[in-house]
């Protein structure tokens, strides 16, 4: 292992672990890749490198730019680390309802927060980015939503790393945010297998978490194509977080809500199969859910789905 | 009858219902019956052709619809249908 020039060259070649205890069926390999060995802890880092990246070289960033961003976390975090190496100032428009721990990562790298209604959850947060750039030249927006270089960061980085370290994949599965990762790492996969199936997980919204005012407020991200995935399901909050235990219980891995919901999909997936091998993406560590108890609170209180914990 | 969750935005046409009954052995002919009951869903749910709204996902116990037979998809009375209005995920 050589030395890193810098943290942006940190990013990336994280762990393929085996789960072979958390795994329900022993003719069904499960491999876990581990993205919050990423140098801020999520799978963002990549997206964020190849987002501020595709401004500078598209020369939209002037002197006086300000990237502006809507993030329920992790990508803020992410361009907020990039943005201290870089020196750009950073706006993260972000749900007011999401875990303490990702006000505090922006504040610590100096990004400025702008609160969107947690009831809207990240379609209101993407919303109010969206409205806010036309008010402030100034703004220059990297749009994962919409922005190709996000899915391109997966096909270069994620898929190869995974084909390097596990070429016998038949199966990948990944959550449904953006769709980049989906999108991206699936391309690339199934270019190295045709017969490669791509699932999704995505969480059930609670309550609390759907303000939307009419469906034609509804959003499908530009970058996320249906027809490239083969299936998609949804995963409760209380369910993520129940598979999340066992897989620390079982396999010591501290991973993040989403991780959980990805690895019950994955689950399924596996029972219905005779054999073959999954690798599941788990996006994020723990870290940033600690405040919320996700290790030990009460998973019948249905006040846990109304938690913005994606 | 089988179970089908109404998502908030789609409430006040569906008698402030959180989940109602309808009858159908396909997806396609239990929407039909749903819509049929609550007229007002119809334009919501279907679009000009018949097909599901753009922004309107469907759940068969957890997996979208559209990714096993479509409208086609085959139900039983056990079972739950979730509708969900498409919207933005975490990143």
């Amino acid at each position: 292992m050589s030395a890193s020039p810098s943290l942006l060259d940190a990013i990336g070649q994280t762990p393929l672990v085996e789960v072979s205890r958390f795994c329900p069926n022993p003719a069904v390999r499960l491999l876990v890749k581990l993205e919050g060995a990423n140098p801020t802890g999520s799978v963002k880092d990549r997206v964020a490198r190849y987002l501020v990246e595709d401004l500078e070289r598209s020369g939209r960033l002037k002197e006086d730019s300000v990237i502006l961003e809507p993030s329920s976390g992790n990508t803020g975090i992410s361009l907020a680390m990039l943005c201290r190496l870089r020196g750009w100032p950073l706006t993260v428009v972000m749900p007011a309802n999401v875990t303490r721990e990702r006000r505090q990562m922006l504040d610590i790298y100096g990004a400025r927060i702008i609160e969107s209604p947690g009831d809207t959850g990240s379609n209101g947060a993407v919303e109010m980015a969206r409205a806010l750039l036309a008010t402030d030249a100034r703004y220059v927006m990297p749009d994962q939503y919409a922005n190709p270089a996000n899915p391109l960061a997966h096909y270069e980085t994620t898929g190869p790393e995974i084909i390097a370290a596990c070429p016998e994949i038949d199966v990948f599965v990944a959550g449904l945010g953006t769709g980049g990762t989906l999108m991206g790492a699936g391309r690339r996969l199934r270019e190295h297998n045709p017969a490669l199936r791509v699932y999704a997980a995505e969480p059930m919204p609670g309550e609390m978490l759907q303000g939307l005012r009419s469906l034609d407020e509804g959003f499908v991200p530009e970058i996320f194509d249906p027809s490239a995935i083969d299936g998609r399901f949804l995963v409760t909050t209380a369910e993520s977080i129940t598979a999340l235990r066992r897989l620390t219980a079982t396999e010591g891995i501290f991973a993040g809500v989403s991780a959980g919901g990805v690895l019950v999909v994955a689950s399924r997936i596996a029972e219905q199969m005779a054999s073959g091998t999954i690798v599941a993406l788990l996006a994020d560590g723990g870290w940033k859910y600690l405040s919320e108890d996700v290790w030990s609170r009460d998973l019948e209180d249905e006040a846990v789905e109304s938690l913005n914990l994606w | 009858m089988t179970m089908v969750r109404i998502p908030p935005v789609l409430r006040a046409q569906a008698g402030d219902s959180k989940q109602v009954e309808a009858a159908g052995d396909t997806v396609g002919a239990l929407l039909e019956d749903l819509v049929g009951r609550h007229p007002g869903l119809r334009e919501q749910l279907l679009d000009d052709d018949g097909g599901l709204h753009r922004f309107v996902n469907v759940y068969l116990n957890g997996q979208d619809v559209r990714y096993m037979d479509g409208l086609a998809t085959a139900v039983r009375e056990a079972d739950t249908l979730i509708i969900l209005p498409a919207m933005a995920g975490g990143a």
